[in-house]
Formats: structure tokens, C-alpha cells, sequence
């Protein structure tokens, strides 16, 4: 540390902790950090998950007629739109990393319209199952659920599990979406200010690991609850 | 920072790839595949889930050894919870 050019060296670079070595090891902490807390997240939507199969083999007919309610070209729309949000996150990470400061402040912001419009058409498919009465409680009521599938006598109470499910987990999504989108305001903040350049991005870095996360958990989710049997149940 | 800047064209590539499957896999649903239908659709899924995991996030490029034995410990835990959950179920005499 009393070394001359060590302490110019961490002049150069005032995003440097003391207790890294260098930039590129504060990181490789950093990202390993957030991929530790990626972890209890898998773990943590793995319990929804499993609660999910073992429900959906155990009710097998209802988990299937209820899932052809859903909407599937909002399904299928609001997976292209997190794809896409993914693609802006990836090249902003690209573009801190060139220096690129106005490209990423567009690339941040083009991420939060696609979060937010992720969230408004969650929002319309929610709407949706409002006025259908699919929302589990004293209205819920699959009758026209059992019209669409005459030949298969369904349970209410299984279909309702089926939906508490749904709106748990597109629940919990859609909460870590917002909490992303928060996330990105201050990332967007932060490269209005010109924070980020080669030297130091990992904000932006481990922003976009919790925000491509998120995409995964919708990449399960979206044939989970969307695409049971579409073809199968009379 | 050794971190490589990825081309641009390689994102296009896979953004691209996962459209295509997004698209493949609602069109899917609608074929009669029997239960090859699940089969399918999460295949597909873990395909993405793949690409993402790999080029979005970097960890094809990544020297950080201890990055990828974490993620290797999750998908591991999550395998565990699964397959020893469900067979708890599917060998369960429910009456």
C-alpha cells in the first residue's frame, strides 16, 4: 500500500474498495455475491415449483382446463416483451462497458418500458381473470370453465388450487419485476451521472444478473401455467 | 478488466433464438404430443433458460471458477427438492 505506484493505481480507480486488490477482483466478488443471492432465489421459487407438480399430477384435469383459460397470446406476447427486455439489459451491460454512456441510458430506459409493459399486460390478464371469477375466494366460480369441457367433470376446489398457484407465482414474479424496475431507476440514475465506464460497471452487471433471473423464472413459468395440454381435455 | 465485450451480433443471435422458441413452443402446445407435451415445452424451456444463463449473463465467459460451482450447487439443490418431492408423491398410497 505505501508503494507509489499502488496508490496511484487506486487513485485512478475511486470505485476501488480498500480491501480489493484490484478492480477486476472486486468484481468477481461482486458478481459472485449476487450469484450466491441468485441462488436462495432459486430455492426459494423451487418450493412454488414443487408445490406446482405435486398439485398439478395429483388434479391433473382441472390444473389443464384451467390453465386453456389463461390468455395464451398475452402468455406468449409478454414472454417475447421479457426476451426483448433481456436483449436491452445485455447490450446496456455492453455498452457501460465501452464507455458507451448515452447508449446505455437508452438501452435502461427501453428495459424499463419493456418491465412496465411486462407489468400492464400481467395487470389486463389479472383484470381478466377478475371479471371470470377465477379469482380464488367466496366469488370464485369455474362455471364456464366446466361448460367449455363437458365430457370432464371437474372439482372446484382443485381448479381454485389451481389458481391460487397461478396468482402466487405470477404474484411473486411481477413483485420481483417492480423490485426490478427500482433497481433500474437507480442504475438509470446512476449513468445519467456518468458512474459507469470500462473501469467499473458492476452495478450494471449485477443488475442484469437479477433482472435476466427474472426472465428465467418467467421462461418456466410461461409453459407451466400457460401451455397445459392445449390439445388433450375434451 | 479481462471481461471480453461480447459482439453485439452474438446478443442478436441468441434474442433471436429464444423468439424462435418462444414461438415454437406456443405453437407446440396446440399439436397432440401426449404427454410428450410437458416433455417438450420444458425442454424448450431449459434450452432458454441455457442461452440465457450462458451468454446473457456471462458465465461462458467467466474465469471465476467458484461462479459456476454455485450455480452448478443450485441446479443441484433444485434437482434434489424436485425429484425427491415428487417421489414422495408419486409412491404415496393415497386412498
Amino acid at each position: 500500500m505505501a508503494d507509489s505506484t499502488a496508490l496511484a493505481h487506486e487513485h485512478e480507480h475511486s470505485d476501488l474498495q480498500h480491501h480489493f486488490a484490484d478492480m477486476e477482483q472486486q468484481q468477481e466478488a461482486s458478481t459472485l455475491g449476487m450469484w450466491v443471492f441468485l441462488c436462495t432465489e432459486i430455492m426459494f421459487f423451487g418450493g412454488m415449483f414443487l408445490a406446482y407438480l405435486v398439485y398439478r399430477l395429483e388434479y391433473y384435469n382441472e390444473f389443464a382446463t384451467a390453465s386453456q383459460s389463461l390468455d395464451i397470446k398475452m402468455g406468449t406476447i409478454n414472454t417475447i416483451v421479457l426476451i426483448c427486455s433481456s436483449l436491452t439489459v445485455a447490450l446496456g451491460v455492453r455498452a457501460a462497458q465501452m464507455g458507451k454512456r448515452t447508449l446505455l441510458v437508452i438501452l435502461l430506459i427501453l428495459t424499463l418500458i419493456f418491465g412496465l409493459a411486462f407489468l400492464g399486460i400481467k395487470g389486463v390478464e389479472w383484470h381478466d381473470k377478475y371479471k371470470e371469477h377465477h379469482i380464488p375466494g367466496p366469488t370464485f366460480n369455474i362455471s364456464d370453465i366446466q361448460h367449455a369441457h363437458p365430457q370432464t367433470p371437474l372439482n372446484p376446489g382443485h381448479a381454485e388450487l389451481y389458481f391460487s398457484l397461478y396468482f402466487a407465482m405470477t404474484g411473486l414474479h411481477a413483485l420481483h419485476m417492480i423490485i426490478g424496475i427500482g433497481i433500474f431507476l437507480v442504475l438509470l440514475w446512476m449513468a445519467w451521472k456518468g458512474r459507469f465506464g470500462p473501469n467499473y460497471y458492476t452495478p450494471i452487471e449485477i443488475g442484469g444478473l437479477y433482472w435476466h433471473f427474472v426472465d428465467i423464472v418467467w421462461i418456466y413459468l410461461f409453459p407451466l401455467l400457460y401451455l397445459i395440454d392445449r390439445k388433450h381435455i375434451p | 478488466m479481462s471481461d471480453h465485450v461480447i459482439p453485439s451480433k452474438m446478443y442478436y443471435g441468441i434474442w433471436l433464438t429464444l423468439m424462435v422458441l418462444t414461438v415454437v413452443t406456443a405453437a407446440v402446445a396446440f399439436v397432440d404430443l401426449g404427454a410428450l407435451n410437458t416433455v417438450v415445452a420444458l425442454v424448450i424451456a431449459t434450452f432458454k433458460a441455457m442461452l440465457v444463463v450462458l451468454f446473457f449473463m456471462h458465465v461462458k465467459y467467466t474465469s471465476e471458477k467458484m461462479t459456476k460451482a454455485v450455480i452448478f450447487s443450485a441446479i443441484f439443490w433444485l434437482l434434489l427438492l424436485l425429484i425427491l418431492g415428487l417421489a414422495d408423491f408419486a409412491t404415496r398410497a393415497t386412498g
